[in-house]
């Protein structure tokens, strides 16, 4: 039996790790969208941690929506990806800078 | 079952559905139909929810819906705001020939139905799944100029800024859930009450998440970075959209969240709050001074509003909820007016961007030209327009907690806001213009935006109606 807080921590790990690479990340967009998709498997790992210390079905149900809502966003980006690249013929990061913010 | 309480947002689910159809079926010129039976479904949403304001609250649907004041005078502004949108969309995407496509106004729809489901969730379920439904369509609506570079790199930004807040928003919620085993707003706030220091260092790390996720939809410092970018990057018809509703649905959002779910945890949100104002407030009218494009300048301006509405909300009074309502839908009805003005400037081949394009507004059209100066009147908060009586109220509400230091601050803050509006009014009244070309003359847009711009003067000299009704939907 796996406590717990072990789920815990390799959630937060994975958000750390996706955190990290979504604001260090100075080469490809690909990878930024990789980043967000591991965010969104970190948050799952705590719900279904969660769902099997509570007991409680919610929390997995949750996690079917993620995964869905995950897919549609997955999409989207990969489509916009495309326009960039269509226009600028690159989806280098630091190409990205014709609005200076 | 009440299925009737879910009226607007079946009506405008099954419309939005039918006219994805329409479109796609029946070969139109100018999109004609497709824009008439969109308005049509957001006046009619409108009504349907004005017919259902003040019937008794209900929740419903095992807890993931509630039907309460708030949330229809919210949808009747969505829908109100919206309509005013897509009349200024209609020419703006005519005569800019790779963006007339109906998907426009779909996704728009689309759009709105999550706004709608995001301000009648009651539970963390129906709020993630609004949230969603809201930012999906419009990431793609931002990207709808493909042939723009600006506008898809503002996309890209969008969407992943967009993403992030999401994941932190989903994590917080993960470690509330994780705390209190439901989804449902009221479900949590018991559990919370009864159970009170239990694992409370996780529950403040949820709250943490959620209130940071919060103010990335909202747009406030110091998770502002995304707002300058996508409003100069998007086309303008899209930025009066992006800038405009989803701040109402983001607000019932924050205030569902936080005052309904953890108004226990109120010492420990309150001081992220009043970080989170200062900075908006300082980083939005400071940074505001220095921008030469007027799409940047209101984007920035539209920061430091949503400081102040926080304002409001931090005060963790009834009071303050409707003096942060009352702000939130002044500052729409403003930036509606604000980037509106700029679509009616913009035509074929010249976008109105920069504030050298309003240099000698006055002698080019007066009447333009003086409902220009309304709103910046009504953004600086000079009286007697809805702006000031906004701000006012906060302030109000401020003092009222005995946050007497935070209400002068904010005051600073405004006199300091007011330098880079006024200068707005300076270059429409005191300098020479460049061009002489004529502005088109398109009556429903003028009449809108005569009317959006008189009706911040007329709740400016009788502010008493709408105070009165932000006041008593939280009754």
């Amino acid at each position: 039996m796996i406590a717990l807080s072990n789920y815990l921590i390799l959630s937060a790990v994975l958000f750390a790790i996706s955190i990290a690479g979504l604001v260090l990340n100075r080469k490809n967009l690909i990878s930024i969208l990789m980043c967000i998709e591991l965010l969104l498997l970190a948050v799952n790992t705590n719900f279904i941690a969660f769902a099997d210390y509570l007991n409680n079905n919610l929390g997995e149900v949750f996690v079917f929506f993620v995964l869905t809502v995950a897919a549609a966003e997955a999409a989207i980006g990969l489509a916009i990806v495309i326009t960039i690249y269509r226009n600028s013929h690159t989806i280098t990061t630091e190409d990205l800078d014709n609005l200076k913010g | 079952m009440g299925f009737y309480q879910l009226l607007p947002e079946l009506f405008v689910l099954t419309m939005a559905c039918v006219i994805l159809l329409v479109d796609l079926y029946y070969p139109q010129k100018k999109l004609l139909l497709t824009y008439s039976l969109t308005q049509m479904t957001l006046v009619i949403s409108a009504f349907i929810s004005f017919w259902l304001l003040n019937t008794p609250v209900f929740i419903g649907f095992t807890g993931n819906f509630v039907r309460d004041n708030l949330s229809s005078f919210l949808e009747i502004l969505i829908a109100l705001v919206t309509f005013i949108t897509f009349v200024f969309s209609r020419d703006y995407i005519l005569s800019r020939g790779n963006m007339a496509r109906g998907e426009y106004y779909i996704l728009g729809l689309f759009s709105v139905l999550g706004m709608m489901v995001l301000v009648s969730a009651h539970s963390l379920l129906t709020i993630y799944l609004g949230l969603e439904l809201m930012s999906l369509p419009l990431y793609a609506m931002v990207a709808m100029k493909r042939e723009d570079r600006n506008a898809s790199e503002a996309a890209i930004k969008y969407f992943v800024m967009g993403a992030l807040a999401s994941g932190m928003l989903l994590y917080g919620v993960s470690l509330i859930y994780g705390v209190t085993g439901a989804l449902d707003l009221h479900v949590i706030a018991q559990s919370i009450l009864i159970s009170a220091n239990q694992s409370y260092t996780v529950l403040v790390l949820g709250l943490i998440f959620i209130v940071i996720g919060s103010l990335f939809k909202l747009g406030g410092a110091p998770f502002h970075m995304w707002v300058p970018d996508v409003y100069q990057g998007a086309p303008t018809s899209v930025t009066i959209f992006v800038s405009a509703a989803p701040k109402l649905a983001a607000f019932a959002m924050t205030l569902r969240l936080l005052a309904e779910m953890l108004p226990a945890l109120y010492t420990q949100w309150q001081p992220l709050l009043i970080v989170v104002a200062i900075l908006s407030m300082g980083i939005g009218n400071l940074l505001a001074i220095a921008q030469s494009s007027i799409k940047r300048m209101l984007a920035y301006s539209g920061i430091s509003h949503i400081g102040y509405m926080t304002l409001g909300i931090l005060t963790g009074t009834l009071a303050g909820y409707s003096a942060a309502l009352f702000y939130i839908v002044a500052y729409v009805f403003m930036t509606l007016a604000g980037f509106s003005m700029l679509v009616l400037l913009s035509r074929q081949g010249f976008e109105c961007e920069n504030l050298e394009d309003l240099r000698g507004l006055n002698n080019r059209s007066p009447w333009l030209a003086f409902m220009m100066l309304l709103v910046m009147f009504s953004m600086a908060g000079l009286p007697p327009l809805v702006g000031f009586f906004a701000k006012l109220a906060v302030f109000e509400a401020v003092i009222a907690v005995h946050l007497v230091w935070l209400a002068v601050l904010a005051i600073v803050f405004a006199i300091i806001g007011l330098y880079y509006y006024l200068r707005v009014v300076k270059i429409m009244y005191f300098d020479a213009p460049t061009s002489h070309e004529l502005i088109s003359w398109q009556l429903d847009m003028r009449l809108v935006i005569s009317f959006n711009s008189l009706a911040l003067l007329l709740f400016g000299i009788f502010p008493s109606a709408l105070l009165t009704l932000c006041h008593n939907v939280f009754l």
